[in-house]
């Protein structure tokens, strides 16, 4: 597409969009007002940088339907753990869903998947969208679909080895991790089936990119998505692995200075906002991912015209990414202040060893009104965090009772994640 | 009586034990009894010394998580079957012990055995009626 027909299509949906949210969605109509938006004084994308932003923190003080512009007659909604208390919701339309579905089908195809063949997807089913994403998509392609979900690595190289599957779809940590179950058991993974991997859900590198491609003899693309804009399905490599096409038609990028909220130069590193400018249930208006990256609209070798975003540089808030899982700090503030009342100093370590999965452990500073003479209250106390963390975070993570003042403070504030993780 | 047992949490390092015994015998502080449980990653010290309100107020100026606890420590004959009496005194009189460990010295022919009990008082109330040797906090302090 040309990028004046593009960017009149994508001004005639935002025309249609603001009006629609003004109209269904009490918070988003204040919001407006606020900033002094008249739902029919936008005509062009180009009127975007006159509008709001929307946070996490909007979808967390507005839980759980708040953020919606269509309540009734949703299709699916999905659940992740939020910020602090509130869990985010997300919700889909039928027509949402066929969003869904085409956005995934455009993903696994800009991977190089085709009508006809098989997919192995070992994302996880259930709440957290990557499992259900990629199966719509997949249907939506026309290919063979095995629901494997995550987990089960022998079972999952069985079906590898009985159903050559071209495609597989997981966690970038989780197939290197399988590599090694498969050498265990005597499988090379060099004469593996898979021949295409779209890898994402947590960040990854280029070193790693090519320890994949080199141990399974495949190629492995990146994608992107959250789920506040749909789950994944927002950005996608090509085979020529240059950046990750971003489907701009229907989820608009800006790349802005976090600091200053204006946009930065193109090719420049900002913060990653996007406008859904075709979604029902819960269109988003500029929605701050925190996610660092930047931009290109140069045309692909593959011939695709749509920007590419490149991989995920960092973040702008201080969330980390483990096993998929997104995990804030204040998570586990929350947790340790609901069980003694006030909180202890902690600490988070995110550690992989060589090709395993990531592990958490939580340090915790013995205070006295926690320390007992008594072994087993300890134990007891450790184990009510390991508990109540795991159940707030859908991980598990070993606690570790540490002596006071041990946590190494900055400036007087402690520094509360290392991600001694090498991506 | 009571004695006054001190607690000290410790991470399961090199040289922490050193650290809190170094501190103790640079402020003349004499460790009378002492025994650890430890976990894979962290240990409880537990110490009776003689001059305990010192021994607390030191470890804490030096960033120590220390706290005091009640124990009660008991006289038993030094010979087979001891230790099997007295505890059998508990057991009849349905009291649970959390934990004992013995002392470094003694001060007569008997052993001398630490016990933290789960209900202290009502320890004490039994060693007393059966007439057992209890030891003072002031036998302990010029131990």
């Amino acid at each position: 597409m040309q990028p004046e027909e593009m960017k009149k299509l994508q001004s005639d949906y935002l025309k249609k969009l603001v009006p629609y949210i003004y109209g269904n969605c009490p918070i988003y109509k204040k919001k407006l007002d606020d900033a002094g938006v008249k739902p029919d004084a936008v005509k062009s994308i180009d009127d975007i940088k006159r509008l709001p932003f929307t946070t996490k923190i909007d979808m967390r003080d507005n839980y759980p339907y708040g953020l919606f512009s269509k309540r009734d007659n949703l299709a699916e909604i999905h659940i992740s753990s939020g910020t602090t208390g509130n869990p985010t919701l997300v919700g889909y339309t039928r027509d949402d869903i066929s969003l869904w579905s085409d956005v995934m089908a455009r993903t696994i195809c800009c991977a190089g998947g085709e009508p006809g063949d098989t997919i192995q997807i070992a994302y996880g089913y259930g709440l957290f969208t990557g499992g259900l994403g990629f199966h719509y998509g997949a249907l939506e392609a026309g290919l063979k679909i095995i629901p494997a979900s995550a987990g089960q690595t022998a079972r999952q190289l069985k079906i590898m080895q009985d159903f050559k599957p071209k495609v597989i779809a997981c966690t970038p940590s989780y197939v290197l991790y399988m590599a090694e179950e498969a050498k265990a058991i005597g499988v090379d993974p060099a004469k593996g089936n898979w021949k295409i991997g779209i890898f994402g859900a947590e960040p990854w590198s280029e070193p790693m990119r090519k320890e994949i491609e080199q141990i399974w003899n495949m190629t492995a693309t990146d994608v992107y998505g959250l789920s506040e804009i749909i789950g994944p399905g927002v950005a996608q490599e090509c085979t020529h692995k240059e950046g990750l096409h971003i489907y701009s038609d229907v989820f608009y990028p800006e790349i802005i200075d976090p600091k200053t909220d204006q946009e930065v130069k193109e090719g420049e590193s900002g913060e990653l906002v996007i406008t859904t400018l075709t979604k029902q249930a819960i269109p988003l208006i500029r929605y701050r991912t925190r996610d660092v990256v930047s931009i290109r609209y140069d045309k692909c070798k593959c011939g695709r015209t749509s920007p590419r975003i490149s991989k995920i540089k960092g973040r702008t808030d201080d969330m980390i990414i483990v096993r998929g899982i997104n995990v804030f700090p204040s998570q586990i503030e929350h947790v340790l202040l609901g069980i003694k009342g006030t909180q202890p100093h902690y600490q988070l370590i995110v550690d992989r060893k060589a090709h395993q999965l990531d592990e958490v452990e939580v340090l915790v500073e013995v205070e006295e009104r926690i320390f007992s003479d008594e072994v087993k209250k300890l134990n007891e106390f450790a184990g009510i965090i390991k508990k109540e963390i795991e159940a707030v975070l859908s991980i598990g993570v070993k606690v570790t009772l540490v002596e006071p003042k041990t946590i190494q403070r900055s400036e007087g504030k402690a520094k509360r994640i290392i991600d001694k993780r090498t991506l | 009586m009571k004695l006054t047992q001190i607690s000290v949490f410790l991470e399961n390092r090199k040289g922490r034990l050193y650290d809190v015994c170094s501190l103790l015998g640079k402020n003349n502080i004499n460790i009378r009894a002492l025994t650890i449980a430890e976990t894979e990653s962290f240990g409880v010290l537990r110490i009776v010394v003689d001059k305990s309100d010192l021994a607390v107020k030191t470890l804490k100026a030096n960033g120590f998580v220390a706290n005091l606890t009640d124990v009660i420590a008991v006289e038993v004959d030094d010979k087979p079957g001891g230790l099997a009496g007295i505890l059998k005194i508990f057991a009849d009189s349905d009291i649970n012990v959390e934990y004992m460990y013995g002392f470094v010295e003694k001060f007569s022919d008997n052993a001398l055995l630490v016990f933290r009990f789960e209900d202290t008082d009502k320890a004490q109330k039994i060693l007393t009626d059966k007439g057992l040797k209890v030891v003072t906090r002031k036998e302990i302090e010029g131990l």
